[in-house]
């Protein structure tokens, strides 16, 4: 079985500060980490590798920097990695990144699964997977919480919101997989010292024939036109009685002022 | 000269804290409590490679350096110092010694299983009255045909019981002194070969120690590790590597305490600020992380002098003294720093406090480390 | 559109570095470069102090006839007959877009059996409905109602699109947007009308919340938006509106389908229907162990509240995934929330700060979550909750 993992190097946005006087994002020291519902995905087709055979193969877009990602990818145990890199690439939203990332897919040959993360933790979009199994002409089965592969069948239970779906198609089909779907494996020393010695290749956009119009900025429909810092809750107030029973008093009674309750 | 990590040191690195950061840090406290060793555990991060990292891939390593090892040590201990020695005494006290002085036989039946992470390693020199003196060896080991006839007991031995290879020492002739001991390779089960009781210690509570104890216990001729009355040799050989494990450790522990006391004293606040705006918390800081900076340097120095071939029996000994009180005096300061809190067990300081001791004593105590050191300056 | 650093008046300060919320400026050979991940967002271009950064428009090759595209349009999501929250939500904030572009406002309704719920959606503001039914529409399948969609998009041209940001929503917006090549924002907190471009201006969290971005799609159609459940109120539904309901025939065969659901199962009992929920008392990992969760359950049961945990306790295991509320978990908006034991990371704030009234329970006074907590009860979390239970539990046996 011909697997495919999409995935993103991204901010830890878990270690983001904002600075309380400027009120300005500290990136400072904030690693750059494989996206952990990617490593999620990577896991998912390292498991079924080992169940159904055949290979792993890793693909990101990214800058040339992005190649750590995939060498962690490598380590964990993927066969395969591939960086798709090009300053002409840069600037791309979900749209024309979905259609650089399927374009690289189609040159890597026949594959039978793609795997993603459900979304990545700095964009939260969620949306390049599906747009990729739309420009292959493949189904599609998002927030995928299990797996299984029957023959040429996959049968998914989907995360819903009361429970789960269970999808069933032909292969050759796009997944999202869910946090639950699977603990990421640790990389091994030795699985690291190979990686590390593995040559990634880099594709750019001309080793991809891509349309220039579909890549990058120009071929990104959105545009962002100003960030700025959340305006935050105004603080309320505390309660911090002598007893706990005091402070559930006074919380009651200011509840009952308020009307809330 | 360069202090830049290479790019595999750098990911062996990230594999040992990634691991000790998720794995290891949230059980550490409990275990320390309730002096337990988690096999599971040391399985889980033996399976990742660590205790192969420095031994060829004939012998199940990955072929990498000594650094990367320290490094790897140094990570565990942040995260559990008591982990850190377990994994210590596996490579640096059980599978280095049969390494560089088994035979081929040995190292395939006892080195890739040690290297590999199937089974773990102990190493048994210390006696009631064989301690910073070595010669004093009570354990015998006599010959008799096929095999030589162990008895005797040794005390204080990390990873005693759950370890299944041990390198143990015994005098086989006592007329000659240091030279009439020799090393043997122990398997545990082996019948005359029994544990006593547990240790009960001050830190390194998640490390097992125990007593060893030998009764009648026959040892194949093949299971000699060496030559015979080579086992000092071996023995101070071995030792110089271990002080290079226990100094990452201290390293280890020193940096989990410094970590712990800067971010403290930028959260709590008194007299309307952060302590660490007052010049006797930062001065305080400052000291600490330049001996932190300090003992890694001597640390990782010991490491690549030791993968670059070139003698190094007084760097790991400097290593080890100084790493080992800083150790002692950064986990002391950052009780110190978060004062009330530091001393009570909410707060994993004065943990840090008690593993950062035994640093300064076993795998030769640090006065025996200026023994050491001592003799060559004055050679 | 790119932003520029002139080389020639950059004076290498090195300010606009640390401006970027992306990491995307990089020093080289005392210069500003800009690489690959940036994303134009303009921050750093008035932080410099020689104004050696600028924004210069790129021709976009697209040629496209915008002004065929009227009408904003909302994806009446369903479930056999039964419309979601967010539905209604994206219908009241669609009618304002729509009367500031002085046009249309559509839902779209796909399903099997459901001429009938027009008239929930005409009183919640539309004018139109366009209706599309059949059986393969029974049960929601991305393939169908893509097929449906694109239809619907390709005969009537609408401008603008509002999806909600559910799992089902989140499945279909982007596979039109890629289908029909148009710019979809995700997850949306705010909608209005840029005034100098009358473009819909997307409002997003991003980087896990740490900061918004505006967003536009100027020169594609439509232009499409997934919306978070619960950001906007639902309006109040004016039964006495009318509206023109337009019935549009199924392209789609079900034996077509390639992606079969076989069946459902329910795992969930009423206590974790978040997005739907009046009251949601969550926990966190200041509860010190898992079992204590019993009682922020006990609270919810007294309360008639369904139940949340933050990422840290559903990390550790105490809680399952459908719990999470948060960036990476479900987005709620209840009456009130109950934060216990929660810090308030960034990314559980940015899942639940639109609630009502938020109450917090924590031993730090210097938490995170008291910064936007309404109420918030300094002290162990597990000493207050026994006695909020029983005095909630008085208060709703009075209510009686």
């Amino acid at each position: 079985m011909e697997i495919v993992v999409c995935v993103k190097q991204v901010p830890d946005t878990t270690e983001v500060k904002i600075d309380p006087v400027k009120n300005t994002l500290i990136r400072e020291g904030v690693p750059s980490i494989v996206n952990p519902f990617d490593k999620i995905a990577v896991e998912v087709a390292l498991q079924l590798r080992e169940k159904h055979g055949g290979k792993v193969k890793v693909i990101s877009m990214g800058p040339p920097q992005a190649a750590d990602a995939l060498k962690e990818c490598l380590a964990m145990g993927a066969d395969e990695a591939i960086l798709v890199s090009d300053r002409a690439f840069g600037g791309a939203d979900t749209l024309a990144t979905a259609y650089a990332l399927s374009t690289s897919i189609e040159k890597m040959g026949p594959v039978d699964l793609i795997i993603c993360g459900k979304q990545a933790i700095d964009g939260d979009t969620a949306q390049v997977g599906p747009g990729i199994a739309e420009n292959l002409g493949m189904p599609q089965i998002t927030y995928a919480a299990k797996i299984e592969i029957n023959g040429d069948m996959i049968k998914v239970d989907r995360e819903h919101d009361d429970g789960y779906e269970i999808m069933e198609a032909k292969l050759p089909v796009m997944v999202t997989v869910v946090k639950s779907i699977a603990e990421p494996r640790f990389p091994t020393v030795k699985g690291t010292m190979k990686a590390n010695r593995t040559q990634i290749p880099v594709w750019t956009a001309a080793d991809i024939a891509a349309d220039e119009k579909r890549i990058g900025m120009p071929g990104s429909p959105t545009q962002v036109r100003r960030i700025f810092t959340p305006t935050q809750r105004s603080q309320g107030q505390l309660i911090q009685e002598e007893t706990a029973q005091q402070s559930v008093a006074k919380l009651m009674q200011l509840l009952g002022d308020a009307k809330v309750i | 000269m360069s202090f830049e990590l290479t790019e595999d040191q750098k990911m062996m690195q990230k594999i040992a804290r990634d691991f000790a950061e998720k794995e290891v840090a949230h059980g550490a406290e409990e275990r320390d409590e309730h002096e337990s060793f988690s096999r599971p555990l040391y399985d889980a991060m033996a399976g990742l490679g660590l205790t192969g990292i420095c031994f060829p891939e004939q012998y199940g390593g990955a072929d990498g350096d000594v650094l990367s090892y320290i490094l790897a040590i140094e990570e565990i201990s942040k995260a559990d110092a008591g982990l850190g020695i377990a994994l210590s005494a596996t490579v640096s006290l059980c599978a280095w010694p049969i390494f560089a002085y088994g035979t081929e036989e040995q190292k395939q039946k006892y080195l890739k299983p040690l290297a590999e992470g199937e089974k773990m390693g102990a190493f048994g020199l210390t006696e009631p009255n064989a301690g910073t003196d070595a010669s004093g060896q009570q354990t015998v080991a006599v010959l008799n045909g096929d095999h030589y006839v162990m008895n005797g007991s040794k005390i204080f031995i990390t990873n005693a019981g759950e370890a299944e290879t041990y390198i143990v020492f015994a005098m086989t002739d006592k007329s000659r002194g240091v030279r009439g001991i020799s090393a043997f390779i122990l398997e545990k089960g082996m019948p005359g070969f029994t544990f006593g009781k547990k240790e009960h210690k001050m830190g390194i509570r998640s490390s097992q120690t125990m007593e060893l104890i030998f009764q009648d216990v026959k040892v194949p001729l093949n299971q000699m590790l060496g030559k015979e009355g080579e086992g000092f040799k071996i023995a101070m050989t071995t030792l110089d590597g271990g002080r290079i494990g226990v100094a990452a450790q201290s390293l280890g522990i020193a940096t989990a305490a410094l970590d712990f006391a800067i971010k403290y004293s930028k959260e709590r606040v008194q007299f309307g600020k952060p302590i660490s705006a007052n010049q006797a918390i930062s001065f305080m800081l400052a000291d600490m992380a330049t001996k932190v900076e300090a003992s890694r340097l001597l640390t990782y120095q010991a490491a690549a002098l030791k993968d670059a071939h070139k003698p190094y029996s007084k760097e790991a000994a400097m290593a080890k003294l100084f790493a080992s009180d800083s150790a002692m005096e950064v986990a002391t300061d950052a009780v110190q720093v978060l004062g009330g809190y530091g001393y009570s067990r909410e707060y994993p300081c004065e943990r840090y406090m008690r593993d950062a001791k035994i640093c300064q004593i076993y795998e030769g105590t640090n006065q025996a480390q200026r023994m050491v050191i001592g003799g060559a300056v004055l050679r | 559109m790119a932003v520029i650093v002139n080389q020639e008046k950059c004076i290498g300060c090195g300010a606009c570095v640390p401006s970027c919320p992306f990491g995307a400026i990089e020093m080289r050979d005392d210069k500003a470069y800009i690489t690959e991940a940036c994303t134009m967002c303009g921050a750093c271009i008035s932080v410099c102090p020689v104004e050696a950064i600028f924004r210069e428009e790129i021709e976009r090759t697209v040629a496209m006839d915008k002004t065929e595209y009227k009408g904003v349009w909302v994806f009446i999501e369903q479930t056999h007959g039964e419309i979601k929250g967010v539905a209604h939500e994206l219908l009241g904030e669609g009618r304002k877009l729509a009367d500031e572009l002085g046009e249309e406002l559509a839902g779209i309704l796909i399903g099997n059996g459901v001429e009938a719920q027009a008239k929930e959606v005409f009183a919640s503001g539309a004018d139109k409905v366009y209706l599309v039914e059949g059986p393969e529409y029974d049960h929601y399948n991305t393939e169908a109602y893509t097929v449906a969609f694109v239809d619907l998009i390709q005969k009537y041209k609408p401008t603008a699109i509002l999806v909600g940001a559910t799992n089902d929503g989140r499945d279909l917006g982007p596979r039109i947007a890629a289908r029909v090549r148009t710019g979809l924002c995700a997850d949306c907190t705010n909608l209005s009308i840029d005034a100098e471009t009358k473009l819909v201006l997307w409002t997003r969290p991003a980087f896990g919340g740490n900061i918004m971005a505006d967003i536009l799609c100027p020169e594609h159609r439509p232009q499409m938006g997934t919306v978070r459940p619960k950001v906007f109120k639902k309006p109040v539904p004016d039964f006495s509106r009318t509206g023109e309901l337009i019935k549009v025939a199924s392209k789609v065969k079900e034996a077509d389908l390639k992606v079969k659901l076989l069946e459902i199962l329910a795992v969930c009992t009423s206590n974790c229907k978040l997005e739907e929920a009046d009251i949601i008392v969550s926990g966190g990992r200041g509860l010190g162990k898992p079992e204590n969760f019993s009682a922020v359950e006990a609270l919810a049961e007294a309360m008639g509240a369904a139940v949340g945990a933050s990422r840290a306790a559903v990390d550790a295991g105490w809680k399952p995934a459908l719990h999470q509320v948060g960036q990476t978990g479900k987005t709620v908006g209840p009456k009130i929330y109950i934060a216990c034991g929660i810090s308030g990371a960034i990314q559980h704030l940015a899942g639940m700060s639109s609630s009502d009234t938020i109450i917090a329970i924590n031993k730090d006074a210097d938490a995170p979550i008291f910064k936007v907590a309404d109420y918030g009860i300094v002290g162990d979390v597990m000493e207050v909750l026994p006695i909020l239970t029983a005095e909630f539990a008085k208060y709703r046996a009075a209510c009686k």
